[in-house]
């Protein structure tokens, strides 16, 4: 990668030789407001203006790799929801696809669009949060409750449908846990109608406020070569500008029977890739989202929708990189079986974990507000980088 | 372009760089001979019918005898994508790091060297990423023996402990 | 403080005859500790309000439990939890400093209610240069808080330290400025003064004479005095999602509620400047609404101000230290220059 492509400083002072100066390290984390969970990020500032900075993980590591090796293939999907906590849908949904190709498994229909559905909500839901949360960052506390106050009717819909709300479990090999209850339907149906005109509340209380586009346009600017050889992905890339997702480019499940957009940033603000923009992609998926659910919801076959496999499954030898678009990236399976009842080894390839790779890139000359700003945009959730 | 076709322009550019390919199985591999791993990814990085931009990931595996390290590449442009496989002793394990050519190798890397104890050469900062930088052994080899206590904290569950009353 | 004086000699007819020193002391400790009581009673009400109006803007209701209607004893409760926490110093700090600053803060604050009208009779200390007793009395809170950020030994906490100084500091220039503006139609400093020089009805209110000048120096007054008492969206000082708490990192129990009251008391010492300045003081809008007692209408209004700062606080993000210097700099002070010499103009010709 060329080092020049990084955008300049966005500040620099300019201290005479006369005056002594030090750097200043600075903890933030593991116990910081937001740092969105554990993260640690060491600074070294000059006042208010970071020099460099370096984050630490593992505060969070919970061993899933290790783990995987030791249970049988199902008994891994309650593990996927734990790593990201906040869209466990779209995680349980890559690893049991990958496993559905390495058996060269069939799903029935209903199971595949109620599995398209709670993908595509729980991609909402985790939007949302990216959305209040980066809010509260900016110092806005109100958004914040507006989204959770959404968030809420996607979890009693989940909550409907699996009796969980957060750790679902609900996508197995083969179909779903449980199918649709009666009428579940229509209130995916009456939640789209309510949610969508929604977003334009978000819009006017945060998305459109001056004080906002001033703390986040120009802020963080990732360019696009940047963006892609740190392996960055998901909303991150997209407000990079580049056109770039699986749900389109390597389709998986039933995808490629909705009609949707692909969102990029495209600088209204700023500069293409800043901040901004990346908080925009999020938005604008929503919309796109909404989209989906309404399509996959009104075209809802009649059928069955449990496993057609039993419960202790073999999977032939082999090994597969399934990779999904969740909504913080690709997310990668690498699944290696020897055919026997539990994994060989499952790696994942954690979106966040990428995403976070490019913070010492683009933070120096940055103020330490800015830091904030930019941790928030790119989405992480520790559950995920840390594993 | 197809796996066949990445492989040949890769034996016919680097001789003996290819000790194997495989597009039998789902997704086509090549391994690759670790003294020559570094050339082939630049090549398949900056060539402009390669163009391989994104690495998605890099994962270490434990196949008993050796250990391994597996590159799963893609073109954004083109479209396509190729498996690359390194097989190293099991003492000893070294390759050349690619984390100048694509940066998102340099959190894998490192993870790889912390959970498999694979040494990349030239690698900016290896160091352990996602355990304590005291950790002793490599977690995710199938021969690893967890330890019972950890700076005198016991980390083991009491009825995974081999002294459980 | 004559009419105070006065007034308690009506009250206890003893206490005149006692020599004035002892019967101005006695008179000025039942004062303070009005004062203190009122702050105090202010600070129960104005965070249960505050909650209760963030909740209600967000979709929610706020404090619903404790003492039954609406969580009205929630405040309560919580200074009865504050007042018996642990006082904890941190091992590292510099302790006199550290034990002081809260204080200070708060006896700033307190001092500031000594020279605000509350009707005719009731001012504490009707002084000549009121006003600028009250602008530099509050300026004594920045130094409190620079030393609780300093003292508490903690990078989080210095950093809001620097932000309250530098913020604070730069934002008293405006905020002198467009109240000299006032000052200059009036034509005194004197507190009482002010107010009376407003009488008549709403129209011959400091915001509505000579329009629009007072009407702009009146906003850039408001903008500004936010930022004197950090409150969004110029919170950077305490700016919970980047500096962790700011200055009030390390405090707990006691002494941080000292902070916490002394946040609400400035809160309310600036809507009163702005009612008594810009908005006629204790002055009813009409003529024939002068039977509701004045107090009524000096409280409403500044409560009326307090209210816009809390709405605006639930409703904005936050400013950078950088894009914030610049409003204080670029913008607000320039343009109250140009106010000054516009309102002079008018007042020569």
């Amino acid at each position: 990668m060329k080092k020049d492509n990084l955008p300049a400083a966005q500040f620099e002072v300019e201290v005479p030789d006369t005056l002594k100066t030090e750097e200043m390290t600075l903890n933030m984390g593991p116990q910081h407001p937001s740092t969105h969970g554990v993260l640690r990020v060491v600074l070294k500032t000059d006042g208010e203006i970071i020099k460099s900075a370096e984050p630490v993980i593992g505060y969070l590591h919970r061993c899933f790799e290790k783990h995987a090796e030791n249970v049988t293939w199902h008994q891994v999907i309650p593990f996927t929801d734990r790593l990201d906590y906040i869209a466990s849908m779209n995680n349980n949904l890559g690893y049991v696809i990958g496993l559905e190709r390495m058996m060269n498994l069939q799903v029935n229909e209903r199971a595949e669009y109620l599995r398209v559905i709670v993908s595509e909500l729980n991609r909402i839901a985790s939007h949302l949060i990216a959305l209040g949360t980066y809010g509260l960052d900016i110092g806005a506390f109100t958004p914040f409750l507006y989204v959770f106050r959404d968030r809420e009717r996607i979890l009693d819909l989940f909550e409907e449908i699996c009796g969980a709300r957060l750790l679902y479990n609900y996508i197995w090999v083969g179909g779903v846990a449980y199918d649709a209850p009666q009428g579940w339907r229509d209130k995916v149906l009456q939640f789209i109608d309510y949610f969508v005109p929604k977003i334009k509340e978000y819009n006017d209380i945060l998305t459109y406020n001056k004080i906002f586009i001033d703390r986040t346009a120009k802020v963080g600017v990732i360019p696009a070569d940047v963006a892609i050889n740190y392996g960055l992905s998901g909303p991150s890339l997209r407000g990079s500008g580049v056109e770039f997702d699986l749900r389109k480019d390597d389709p998986y499940s039933i995808y490629d029977r909705f009609d949707f957009n692909v969102c990029t940033g495209k600088g209204q603000m700023g500069t293409v890739g800043d901040t901004w923009d990346r908080y925009w992609v999020r938005v604008a998926e929503m919309y796109e989202s909404a989209k989906i659910v309404r399509q996959a919801a009104e075209q809802l076959p009649e059928g069955d929708a449990k496993e057609t496999v039993p419960r202790n499954i073999k999977v032939p030898a082999g090994e597969y990189y399934m990779r999904t678009e969740t909504p913080r990236g690709e997310l990668g399976y690498y699944i290696i079986s020897d055919g026997g009842k539990t994994p060989n080894r499952v790696k994942v390839r954690s979106p966040a974990y990428c995403n976070l790779s490019v913070l010492p890139a683009i933070a120096p000359g940055v103020m330490v507000a800015d830091m904030v700003a930019i941790i928030g945009s790119l989405d992480i959730v520790l559950g995920e980088v840390d594993r | 372009m197809t796996a066949q076709e990445i492989n040949d322009r890769i034996q016919n550019t680097f001789a003996d760089s290819v000790l194997e390919f495989n597009d039998t199985v789902l997704q086509p591999y090549l391994k690759i001979n670790p003294a020559k791993f570094y050339e082939v990814c630049q090549y398949l990085r900056d060539n402009e019918d390669m163009d391989f931009n994104f690495l998605n990931s890099v994962s270490g595996v434990d196949y008993g005898e050796d250990l391994g390290v597996v590159y799963h590449l893609y073109s954004m442009t083109r479209k396509h994508k190729i498996v690359l496989k390194v097989i190293l002793p099991r003492e000893n394990p070294q390759v050349s790091s690619i984390a100048d050519l694509w940066r998102t190798a340099d959190w894998h890397e490192r993870e790889v060297y912390d959970l498999f104890g694979v040494v990349f050469l030239n690698h900016p900062n290896l160091r352990r990423i996602l355990l304590p930088d005291d950790w002793e052994g490599y977690p995710l080899r199938k021969d690893y023996v967890q330890p019972e206590t950890y700076n005198g904290i016991p980390v083991l569950h009491p009825d995974m402990r081999g002294d459980s009353k | 403080m004559e009419p105070i004086l006065q007034f308690f000699y009506n009250l206890v007819p003893g206490l005149a005859d006692l020599p004035l020193w002892i019967a101005a002391t006695i008179v000025g400790a039942i004062v303070v500790v009005a004062m203190f009581t009122y702050i105090a009673l202010f600070a129960l009400i104005g965070i249960w309000l505050e909650r209760k109006i963030s909740g209600h803007m967000q979709d929610r209701l706020g404090p619903m439990e404790v003492g039954g209607w609406h969580g009205w004893a929630q405040t309560i409760a919580d200074t009865v939890k504050l007042l018996l926490k642990e006082d904890i110093v941190p091992d590292k700090a510099d302790k006199p400093l550290f034990r002081f600053a809260p204080i200070l803060v708060f006896a700033a604050a307190l001092s500031a209610f000594a020279a605000i009208p509350w009707s005719r009779s009731f001012i504490p200390a009707n002084l000549n240069v009121g006003l600028l007793y009250i602008l530099s009395i509050s300026s004594l809170v920045v130094i409190g808080i620079l030393m609780g950020g300093w003292a508490s030994n903690n990078k989080w906490s210095l950093y809001g330290g620097m932000r309250a100084v530098a913020q604070i500091v730069s934002y008293e220039i405006p905020v002198s400025l467009s109240l000299i503006v006032a000052v200059l139609i009036a034509g005194t400093l004197d507190m009482q003064q002010i107010v009376l020089n407003q009488s008549g009805s709403i129209l011959s209110w400091n915001v509505f004479r000579f329009f629009p000048f007072p009407f702009i120096a009146f906003f850039i007054y408001f903008i500004a005095s936010l930022a004197e008492v950090n409150r969004t969206p110029f919170d950077l000082p305490e700016a919970e999602s980047e500096l962790v708490a700011g200055f009030q990192t390390e405090y707990s129990g006691m002494r941080w509620s000292f902070f916490m009251l002394a946040e609400y008391a400035d809160m309310f010492v600036v809507a009163a400047i702005a009612t008594t300045v810009f908005l006629g003081g204790w002055q009813a809008p009409f003529e024939f609404l002068t039977f509701i007692p004045a107090a009524f209408w000096f409280l409403g209004k500044a409560l009326l101000i307090v209210f816009v700062q809390m709405w605006l606080r639930w409703t904005l993000p936050r400013l950078r230290v950088d894009q914030l210097m610049y409003t204080a700099w670029k913008v607000l002070t320039p343009f109250s220059f140009a106010l000054i010499v516009f309102v002079s103009l008018w007042k020569i010709l």
